[in-house]
């Protein structure tokens, strides 16, 4: 189980936790709260090829429509059922029961530290 | 970089101390949200709800010639409302378009306040005082110096009982009453925009956060929370009411509006020969309500369609949500008349995507009773 300091973060606001060649990817607290309440999440389908920073999905909140941009090339293995049912598990819990999707990676881009992450969003 | 500071009602501080967050309201820096668009729309329809309003406009009327020029100056017969009683209405260019809407309320035989919307109340103020050329009236634009809150829900009367004596249970819905709230001089209005009882209270400024805090602090037993804009437009999208710049307009005349009803043709008003001409064709679209099926919502400028495929724009979304209380999309939209009857199919793209919706009945929702 990857702790939160290990996560690794996009300028996109998304989280990915890495095992292996799979990253489990969700997005931060930060957005959800940004965004509000989740009422609809759009999740691309299992074995669709993903390219870095191209939108993959949607993420729709009552007020707003936010993108959900890949943050790795590669094909998604594994989306979450239980938040496309039940969306506002991403405000609940943003970093664990939110998870979006896992996605088997070629290679991993510059991704930001926790502590990089962090700065972003005291900027913000 | 935008240095124009945005206006703030006298409970700015208290939204800040709630940790709600804040939008640009025409000119003004509102509470959006306080804690959960979700939460604050379902504490208004199932507890009550508090809003800060107090960024709208207030003019008073008052002279021997009151009725007279309320009457010229908008589309219906303020004469005839009942002392203390109010009616909805609009303020009509000579052109027909639509200046504003309003509640007018009838204080005394010779005595009214107009509550119209903030981002009107110089258009308004300017329209009545020419209006107001041949008539002996004082009209007084008060904004600046009161506060309105609004008390909103099934449990909203009560919570208010406990701050005042006014006959609370006696005022119908659409009434007006003047009295104390913690020995406070206000104006209570049974009046709101969110489908629920409830009311508006207009008080002095300098009595605005005792009130505010006094309300929240009776309430919150009975599950009162403060509510922000995002949820007061959901609510009131679900009650089928139109919000000035998004479905009325200089562009539109009453009649494609659905608002035909608050137009009274059989007196003279500014306007009345245009929306004579009006009332007499079909308007080219018509505002109506849609209803999808699914959780994706079609949403404010989505264009809609007559089939999954056609690319030819029939209509136009003005307000559009997933509805917190029904749980699936409704939308108000303007559509070709050809296209706005009861049941007809209409496809919304959204975002790419077609969805299906069906025109239906405004409202929405209807409480209880």
């Amino acid at each position: 189980m990857t702790s939160r300091e290990e996560l690794l973060y996009t300028r996109e606001h998304e989280w990915l936790a890495i095992e292996g060649d799979v990253a489990t990817v969700g997005i931060t607290s930060y957005a959800a709260e940004k965004l509000g309440d989740v009422v609809f999440v759009d999740l691309p389908k299992v074995g669709t090829t993903t390219t870095y920073m191209k939108i993959c999905g949607e993420i729709e909140s009552t007020k707003s429509v936010g993108e959900l941009y890949a943050p790795v090339d590669g094909e998604v293995v594994a989306t979450n059922d239980a938040v496309v049912g039940k969306p506002e598990l991403i405000n609940q819990d943003a970093f664990g029961a939110g998870w979006l999707l896992k996605i088997r990676f070629t290679q991993l881009p510059e991704l930001l530290s926790q502590e990089q992450y962090a700065k972003l969003t005291d900027e913000g | 970089m935008n240095e124009q500071a945005l206006k703030t009602t006298p409970l700015f501080d208290r939204h800040v101390a709630a940790n709600a967050a804040f939008t640009d309201f025409g000119g003004w820096n509102m509470p959006v949200r306080y804690t959960s668009d979700l939460a604050e729309h379902a504490a208004v329809r199932n507890t009550a709800g508090l809003f800060d309003i107090s960024h709208m406009a207030e003019f008073f009327i008052s002279g021997i010639d009151s009725r007279a020029f309320l009457d010229y100056a908008l589309v219906g017969v303020a004469s005839e409302i009942g002392t203390l009683r109010a009616k909805y209405s609009l303020i009509v260019e000579a052109s027909g378009g639509i200046i504003d809407d309003l509640i007018v309320y009838r204080l005394e035989q010779d005595s009214f306040l107009i509550i119209a919307n903030a981002g009107n109340r110089a258009a308004v103020l300017s329209a009545l005082a020419e209006r107001a050329a041949n008539f002996e009236v004082t009209l007084e634009d008060a904004s600046d110096r009161l506060a309105l809150l609004a008390i909103q829900g099934p449990r909203a009367v009560g919570i208010l009982a406990m701050l005042t004596d006014a006959p609370l249970g006696d005022l119908k819905y659409y009434s007006i009453f003047e009295s104390m709230v913690l020995s406070h001089h206000a104006y209570l209005a049974r009046t709101g925009y969110t489908g629920e009882d409830g009311f508006e209270i207009l008080v002095a400024n300098e009595h605005a956060v005792e009130i505010w805090d006094a309300l929240l602090k009776a309430g919150e037993p009975l599950g009162l929370i403060s509510a922000g804009y995002a949820s007061r437009d959901t609510l009131r999208l679900e009650a089928g009411m139109p919000l000035y710049g998004s479905e009325l307009s200089r562009e539109t005349s009453p009649y494609s509006a659905g608002l035909g009803r608050v137009v009274r043709l059989e007196h003279d008003f500014v306007g009345v020969e245009s929306l004579t001409s009006y009332a007499a064709t079909e308007p080219k679209r018509k505002l109506v309500g849609l209803s999808g099926e699914g959780r994706r919502a079609a949403r404010a400028h989505y264009e809609l369609f007559a089939s999954e495929t056609s690319q030819d724009s029939i209509g136009e979304i003005t307000t559009g949500a997933l509805s917190p209380t029904l749980g699936y999309p409704i939308a108000m939209a303007y559509v070709d008349s050809s296209a706005a009857e009861l049941g007809t199919q209409i496809w919304a793209d959204v975002r790419g995507s077609r969805q299906l919706m069906h025109v239906v009945s405004l409202p929405f929702y209807k409480r209880a009773k």
